[in-house]
């Protein structure tokens, strides 16, 4: 197979485009194509401040490496969870994240969340008796929460992640799967701010998750290749491998359901915004910061619930 | 005149010379789920695999 742009032996090819390239040119081709959704979907400017949430895996990563490459102010957040797995998970994520800062010359700032609220995720989850005997509701939660507070307690403009289309056509399966509207509605590449909530991007969201492997390879960056102890058997892994089965069979299935999806969602072919006044959102009493739950939002009372095991 | 092919902890072997794609199919893997490289450096389905090499599989999903 030949590289489309020189004809030298192609390293990747990638079969939803009908195109193969050879290493240099795959290097150049994705920050090309970041830099094109940046502006197609408005996601920031160079003149803003980005804080780019790193986890230590191959896309938070990759992700961090091009927006520096492609000449953005971007800063990372580390999230210490408490993930052990017999692995070390999150010292191991901790390291490689904060090598990569380092051999970059990169500001990360680091919240270790056992130390700021006293529990790590596995125990906040036993106490906290959600998500079904599964720590990823909770990590999810807690996360969501933290890099909220850390992106407007530190005055960035927007805060960015490393999700990838695997990852979103994974969301979009399941919300379709139960017809989800309200989740339906509030997923695309942009989520803007609002009060109490900073900005939201995924430069990402339209590379396929190989293709970001391929990246981070090609690069040589170092990511956790061992996955959360977690993460096995989870729902999400489950329907990233049913819509790889899919994609095999047909290339271009993956991104076809997702630019589809954002397409109608844009034209409002396929739902009706509800009036978001009915909705109630209010800041929670404790945090400030926005929910729809009467008085304390999910994350506080999370802890209120563990606190209160804890003192009996 | 074999192949082997390592895909985390789990060890393949296929015959030499034929296409890596034919490879991961004979060994129930879905190509869309890995990236193969050989000596460190990305590699193509089409590529015919050589006698004696290590392939390894990168596997591309990650949850939560």
């Amino acid at each position: 197979m030949k590289c489309k742009k020189c004809g030298e032996r192609a390293s990747i090819n990638l079969r939803q485009h009908r195109m193969a390239l050879c290493k240099d040119h795959f290097l150049e081709w994705i920050p090309e194509q970041t830099e094109r959704f940046i502006k197609k979907y408005n996601m920031f400017t160079r003149d803003e401040k980005i804080l780019v949430a790193v986890s230590g895996g191959k896309d938070s990563l990759a992700l961090w490496d091009i927006l520096t490459r492609l000449g953005y102010k971007a800063d990372g957040l580390y999230l210490g969870l408490g993930i052990d797995g017999g692995i070390n998970y999150s010292e191991e994520s901790h390291r490689l994240t904060d090598e990569f800062a380092q051999k970059n010359g990169l500001k990360l700032h680091v919240v270790d969340v056992e130390k700021e609220y006293g529990y790590s995720i596995p125990i906040l989850s036993e106490m906290s008796h959600r998500g079904f005997g599964k720590p990823c509701s909770v990590c999810g939660l807690t996360k969501r929460h933290e890099m909220n507070r850390i992106a407007r307690d530190l005055g960035y403009d927007v805060l960015a992640t490393g999700h990838n289309l695997d990852d979103e056509a994974a969301v979009l399966f399941g919300n379709t799967l139960q017809w989800a509207p309200d989740y339906l509605l509030r997923q695309g590449p942009v989520l803007p701010s609002a009060e109490g909530l900073a900005r939201k991007v995924k430069p990402l969201c339209r590379f396929y998750e190989r293709e970001m492997t391929a990246y981070s390879i090609a690069r040589g960056i170092e990511y956790i290749y061992e996955e959360c102890p977690f993460a096995d058997g989870s729902t999400q892994v489950f329907y990233k491998e049913s819509l790889n089965q899919l994609e095999n069979v047909r290339p271009g299935t993956k991104l076809t359901f997702y630019l589809r999806f954002l397409e109608a969602r844009q034209s409002g072919e396929l739902f009706i915004e509800r009036d978001s006044k009915q909705a109630h959102i209010h800041p929670c009493a404790k945090c400030g910061q926005p929910t729809s739950a009467p008085e304390l939002c999910s994350f506080c009372r999370m802890f209120e619930k563990a606190d209160a095991i804890r003192n009996g | 005149m074999t192949v082997k092919l390592i895909l985390r902890n789990k060890e393949y072997e296929v015959k030499a010379e034929m296409a890596l794609l034919d490879a991961l199919k004979k060994c129930g893997i879905v190509p869309e789920s890995v990236i193969a490289t050989r000596a460190g450096e990305l590699m193509t389905e089409d590529e015919l695999l050589v006698d004696g090499e290590v392939i390894k599989l990168v596997a591309v999903i990650s949850g939560g």
